[in-house]
């Protein structure tokens, strides 16, 4: 006789259960906003919410400025690296030679140097060029350090596109131009689109150019949390709200677009 | 037309990123072989590879590299393994399956500093922290994780937030996987164990080379989830060769010695990426 397959509760259960306990510590920062300090330090589950930390970090810290800031750097950076990126992987896609992979590798080995290596230097060029705390400098770093990966990416997506819908498409003479934009967009605006949100993901998030190259001026919100890193009697509320002010955008986006996102984020390795 | 434009097309990213990676090299290579203190002005004068002694022989440099591998391996092995647990878990279809994929993938999406200080704080805190209430729950002794456990907790830390990135590509790797096959083996009598040794396991070993890559190159330069929560102490308990570098040169304001030790850190880079070249290059084709 066929065996059953195993009985889905347990499985349930299971599954219920440990996607709860991973999203806990996400919760309690949510709840934590919401709470007087007092309450905050005190634990309850249960308790009056109230609005108070967000208007002291507003007023504090100015988040509107942060936020604008992280828009406009990650969605910047996402465009400027699309655009360097896709013809990159165009030409590797379709364009192979011997020495793709290599140019490949060698382009995901720049991204496993430790940025703090270049600390220094970028520092330093940033002060010359009085490019410190300024948007544009970050913009150029976030666009740089994601372009290895939105190479890749791209390159995996445009691979996938069978050999004689291109060649159809050559013999009726269309132009590199129509061939991209006709054929091998369509096809692969799946590909583009978790590219560009992966990216947008990263730049939103990424702390240690932010922490490094900004101030009060360009600083981003992953830059704005680390002011409330060192404690200063009860700020655990004022933390959660200035946290969940920070995080709320990208998750909130993440959980519209996570099918869409999964898709490219697996690098040609499922086929 | 072959010839010139699969170069012209490639050359703004080839020439831009070749640019990021030369200028600060070379310019590292320059501040390595002078003597560049912030605080101390003055000429630069050349100082060989004193600044390279220096580095090598700080009691801090030792421990650093092994901690910079130590966090590398257990955070890769640990999400690797509860990666594919969990993405074996949660392939098949049961109520509310959408809902816990979106809780599942969630600290991805969080910033690091974000992240640690959550974590720091609210949940290792062994007074008020809810790990702590937990632990005097069940009558234990509430743990003081930052300063006991300051590399393990960064380790926890860092596996929360790359937990949801391995497991959902071993939940899209494990939908292609051949069904028929499996139902071939089950009929045969191979047990469940069998099953995921040979037929499931090898399945994955793409998606497997590509989150140990994946994450290979973000965890060898881990900054911010220190930086803001352990500083890399209690003393040098939970320093990466990262944050090393970062106490030269901004701590120290020695460039000359901060460029010395960020060399040894591209060249630890590159052992690694032959590595990963020799290990999971082959899988890209």
């Amino acid at each position: 006789m066929k065996k059953k397959a195993p009985f889905p509760l347990v499985r349930t259960i299971a599954s219920w259960f440990i996607a709860l306990l991973l999203f806990f510590p996400l919760f309690w920062l949510g709840i934590t906003a919401f709470k007087t300090e007092g309450q905050a330090i005190a634990g309850h589950l249960f308790f009056s919410p109230t609005l108070a930390s967000f208007v002291e970090v507003q007023a504090r810290s100015d988040y509107l400025h942060y936020a604008f800031n992280s828009l406009i750097t990650s969605v910047v950076s996402t465009v400027l690296g699309l655009l360097i990126a896709a013809p990159a992987a165009y030409s590797m896609a379709f364009f192979r030679t011997k020495k793709t992979r290599d140019i490949l590798m060698w382009m995901l080995s720049t991204k496993m140097m430790p940025a703090v290596g270049a600390l220094v230097p970028i520092y330093v060029m940033a002060q010359t060029t009085g490019m410190l705390d300024s948007l544009p400098a970050l913009i150029i770093v976030f666009t740089l350090s994601n372009l290895p990966i939105m190479v890749w990416m791209l390159y995996s997506a445009f691979k996938e596109v069978p050999n004689d819908i291109l060649e159809a498409v050559r013999l009726d003479g269309a132009t590199v131009w129509d061939e991209f934009r006709h054929a091998i967009l369509p096809l692969t605006m799946g590909g583009i689109a978790s590219t560009g949100l992966l990216c947008l993901v990263l730049a939103w998030n990424e702390a240690f150019w932010s922490l490094n190259l900004t101030s009060a001026n360009a600083g981003t919100l992953a830059a704005l949390i680390a002011q409330y890193s060192s404690p200063e009697g009860l700020f655990w509320a004022k933390l959660s709200a200035a946290s969940l002010l920070a995080i709320a955008p990208i998750i909130v986006f993440g959980w519209f677009s996570q099918k869409q996102l999964v898709q490219g984020l697996t690098f040609g390795a499922v086929k | 037309m072959s010839r010139f434009l699969p170069r012209a097309l490639m050359a703004p990213a080839v020439v831009t990123l070749f640019a990021w990676m030369i200028v600060p090299l070379v310019m590292t290579i320059y501040f390595s072989l002078i003597h560049y203190n912030l605080n101390q002005p003055g000429e630069h004068g050349f100082v060989g590879l004193e600044n390279f002694r220096y580095f090598i022989t700080d009691p801090d440099f030792w421990p650093s590299v092994l901690q910079t591998l130590e966090l590398l391996g257990w955070v890769i092995v640990i999400t690797v393994v509860m990666g594919v647990g969990l993405a074996l878990l949660i392939n098949e279809p049961f109520p509310g399956q959408g809902i816990v994929r979106v809780l599942l993938i969630s600290p991805f999406f969080v910033m690091p500093t974000v992240n640690a200080l959550l974590w720091k704080h609210m949940m290792m805190n062994p007074i008020y922290g809810v790990l702590g209430r937990v632990w005097t729950f069940f009558g234990a002794t509430p743990v003081d994780w930052m300063t006991d456990w300051p590399l393990l907790s960064v380790i926890i830390i860092l596996a929360w937030q790359w937990l949801p990135f391995a497991c959902l590509i071993f939940i899209t790797s494990l939908q292609s996987l051949d069904r028929e096959q499996m139902e071939a083996a089950r009929m045969d009598g191979a047990t469940k164990l069998h099953q995921f040794w040979y037929l499931t396991l090898p399945h994955l070993g793409r998606s497997i080379a590509v989150v140990v890559m994946i994450e290979m190159i973000f965890l060898m330069s881990v900054f911010a989830e220190i930086f803001t929560t352990t500083s890399g102490g209690p003393g040098n308990a939970s320093t990466n060769l990262a944050f090393l570098i970062y106490k030269q040169a901004l701590m120290s304001f020695d460039v000359g010695v901060a460029s010395a030790g960020a060399l040894f850190a591209v060249v630890l880079a590159n052992i690694a990426a032959v590595f990963l070249i020799r290990m999971v290059g082959k899988n890209l084709d």
